[in-house]
């Protein structure tokens, strides 16, 4: 690691602090960008009293969505594995969590059940999901770049074909009713007990925002960490050169099995949240689309970036669903069953041309737009100063993949 | 006995259309280093065509435009996209490639409906019998020409002079290209010979026994990947080997369910990615595949 990597690490963005620029770009509490963040956390958390059922249901999926794009964004931007068996690791947190914490019984197709707290399922999900990954980590790690990228997908249909048979404890084709969360006694997804605040009724969707608030931030400020600290630096180090990597003391197949582990325990909680956000698993929800989806979020986002897989998360989430409530209002998008596009398709067909121009003009993403635009305000207060750093001259190594990378 | 070599003859027929995928796989990605997500999208896009032409203009002239057109849309984004990319990362390339399948996929979906178009093969689903050993005429219109297909290819890629521009830029692009080989060239002819195979594998893919042309055959495409993967994604010949173990595999699995029970039903569809990952454990590049080595 080079001292210039070590320095990154304080600041989030720590190139030559632009004169002129200090009062947005200062460190010290009190930043414009830790101010709008502490707005905008304080609006996440009064958003139930005003936010109408349908938009909270959507907040949920979306940080649902958030945690399995980080994990997958540590995976596949940060160390440069491409993954294509993310569904198949969601597919493993949510099976084991109704699994563990549903009863037995079922209506259409018998099912067993361990019975025990949510919350014990909730956990064994993150950590089967986990050890998942690792068992599939020693393949992985002989694997690289594209070949991995195969291999992960034979994963998912693999995985497809388990959930489709092994019907005791997934449900088999129609899948199963996964329970509602619930922390020692205080339901997730009913009423019990009942709790008014500021006069507004807190049912199920306003509790669920909160569970899925907590969790989104627990994991996003994990993974901020978790990228600043010596094993991140170690994953980076691993996606620009193996070699190099080793050279550097890393040990590339256990960080290969480490990173794996954390990617699949993100996906695994994202597969608990999923489960509850539909409240039922099946096995066409985890096939290779929802691979495909995730990768679409990190591309779009911003790959290597943690805010990045946020964002992305929360575009190609929420807008099938806001095509949906909107579908009469949008131009082009036409009624389920009228023929034409409909609002699913529509988000599709978005999400495909979003790939596309992203790849083609900004490989960094969302993220890549932002920070071009930043760029923009800091070179014209840099130009009323005669000091005019270069501005190409980046730290190494950068959060996001160079293009020239071999990967 | 007849059972066995039954499954084997299916198999046979089955690889030699996986192995048409495959190879368009193998020269794609010889040449421009991509790996094309978009090859079920590529393979249903064709099917489609042909089966909407056929309607009008008869089943020869619609097969003939089918490919052409599914080779002038592997052409268009080999120009559009590729082109543009040269030098990116192999991984931003799939991505890219994710992004069209993405498009083509939910166009063609909307376009399809529910309904199940029938290419309407001038040949009919029934059964040759070549002695007491059984197959349905499509799939043996398949081995064959898949067969004349593969072996023109062969022909081409040793003795064209396209093949060994081919191979010198596969080989090392840089001096190639210092040879005067146009590698932009090279790349464009490939994407259209990836997609035309695409759209004629596509067109045998949605003959009996499978039922017609429906979005389900996107997946079916998927399963030459690990036919690709299995030879080795930058060798041919290992392409035609890895479609063959790989329709094999699936042929004997489908075949023999009663007695693979204890693994469920319809294991057939999975037992590619199967056969993918066990090889891949013992040699990581696939059969036939470069190893990868690494320079300090």
């Amino acid at each position: 690691m080079s001292e210039t990597a070590v320095a990154r690490g304080l600041g989030d963005e720590l190139t030559a602090p632009a004169p002129g620029a200090g009062k947005s770009r200062g460190r010290g509490p009190f930043t414009l960008r830790n101010l709008l963040l502490l707005l905008a956390l304080a609006l996440m958390l009064v958003a139930p009293i005003f936010v109408p059922e349908f938009w909270l249901r959507t907040g949920f999926a979306v940080f649902g969505a958030i945690i399995g794009a980080i994990g997958l964004n540590l995976l596949v931007g940060t160390t440069g594995q491409l993954s294509l068996a993310h569904a198949f690791f969601l597919a493993v947190g949510a099976i084991t969590y109704v699994f563990v914490s549903g009863s037995p019984g079922g209506t259409a197709t018998a099912v067993d059940g361990l019975g025990y707290p949510p919350l014990v399922g909730m956990i064994a999900g993150v950590v089967l999901a986990g050890l998942a990954g690792l068992v599939f980590s020693p393949i992985a790690a002989r694997l690289r770049g594209i070949y991995l990228g195969v291999a992960s997908l034979g994963l998912v249909f693999i995985g497809q074909h388990v959930l489709n048979t092994w019907t005791s404890v997934t449900g088999g084709f129609n899948g199963r009713t996964a329970p509602r969360f619930e922390l020692f006694g205080f339901s997730f997804g009913s009423d019990n007990p009942t709790l008014f605040v500021a006069n507004v009724p807190f049912r199920g969707p306003e509790r669920l925002w909160y569970l899925g608030l907590v969790l989104a931030i627990l994991a996003y400020v994990f993974a901020k960490n978790l990228l600043r600290s010596r094993p991140g630096r170690a994953l980076q180090t691993l996606r620009d050169s193996e070699v190099a990597a080793a050279v550097m003391g890393v040990d590339v197949q256990r960080y290969k099995a480490r990173v794996f582990l954390v990617s699949s325990m993100y996906a695994g909680l994202a597969g608990v949240l999923y489960a509850l956000s539909i409240g039922s698993v099946a096995p066409e929800s985890f096939a290779l689309d929802l691979s495909i989806l995730y990768l679409a979020m990190i591309v779009l986002g911003g790959l290597g970036s943690v805010g990045g897989a946020a964002l992305g998360a929360l575009f190609v989430t929420s807008l099938p669903l806001t095509f949906q409530q909107y579908a009469d209002k949008l131009p082009l998008v036409s009624q389920p069953g009228q023929g034409g596009v409909s609002a699913g398709q529509a988000a599709r067909l978005l999400f495909g041309l979003a790939i596309i121009i992203v790849v083609l003009f900004e490989p960094e993403g969302l993220v890549g737009f932002g920070n071009r635009i930043k760029r923009l305000g800091r070179r014209g207060a840099r130009r009323t100063t005669s000091h005019r750093p270069d501005p190409t001259a980046e730290p190494t190594p950068s959060p996001t993949p160079a293009q020239g990378s071999t990967t | 006995m007849t059972t066995f070599l039954t499954l084997l003859l299916n198999g046979l027929s089955l690889g030699a259309i996986y192995a048409l995928i495959a190879l368009g796989f193998a020269v794609i990605f010889k040449a421009s280093e991509v790996v094309s997500f978009m090859h079920g999208s590529l393979l249903l896009f064709g099917a489609y065509t042909i089966a909407r032409l056929n309607e009008s203009i008869g089943f020869f002239p619609a097969f003939v435009l089918g490919v052409l057109a599914t080779a002038a849309v592997g052409l268009l984004v080999e120009r559009l996209l590729i082109n543009r990319l040269r030098g990116a990362p192999v991984i931003s390339l799939a991505i890219i490639t994710i992004g069209v399948d993405i498009i083509m996929l939910t166009e063609l979906t909307r376009r399809i409906g529910s309904d199940i178009l029938n290419v309407g093969h001038p040949w009919g689903g029934e059964f040759v019998r070549i002695g007491g050993v059984g197959i349905t005429e499509n799939r043996l219109y398949a081995m064959l020409t898949a067969g004349i297909l593969i072996a023109l290819f062969f022909a081409a890629f040793k003795f064209s002079s396209w093949g060994v521009a081919m191979r010198a830029s596969a080989e090392d692009g840089e001096t190639a290209a210092l040879m005067g080989i146009k590698l932009g060239r090279v790349s464009a002819l490939a994407w259209i010979i990836g997609a035309g195979l695409a759209a004629v594998a596509g067109l045998f893919l949605v003959g009996s026994p499978t039922p017609g042309v429906a979005p389900g055959v996107h997946n079916v495409a998927l399963r030459a990947f690990p036919a690709a993967i299995l030879g080795g994604l930058d060798s041919t010949g290992g392409a035609l080997v890895g479609g063959m173990v790989i329709g094999i595999a699936e042929a004997m699995a489908a075949g023999y369910q009663d007695q693979l029970l204890f693994l469920g039903r319809g294991f057939g569809d999975v037992v590619p990615y199967v056969v993918m990952i066990l090889v891949l454990l013992v040699r990581p590049s696939g059969l036939f595949g470069t190893k990868e080595l690494t320079r300090v």
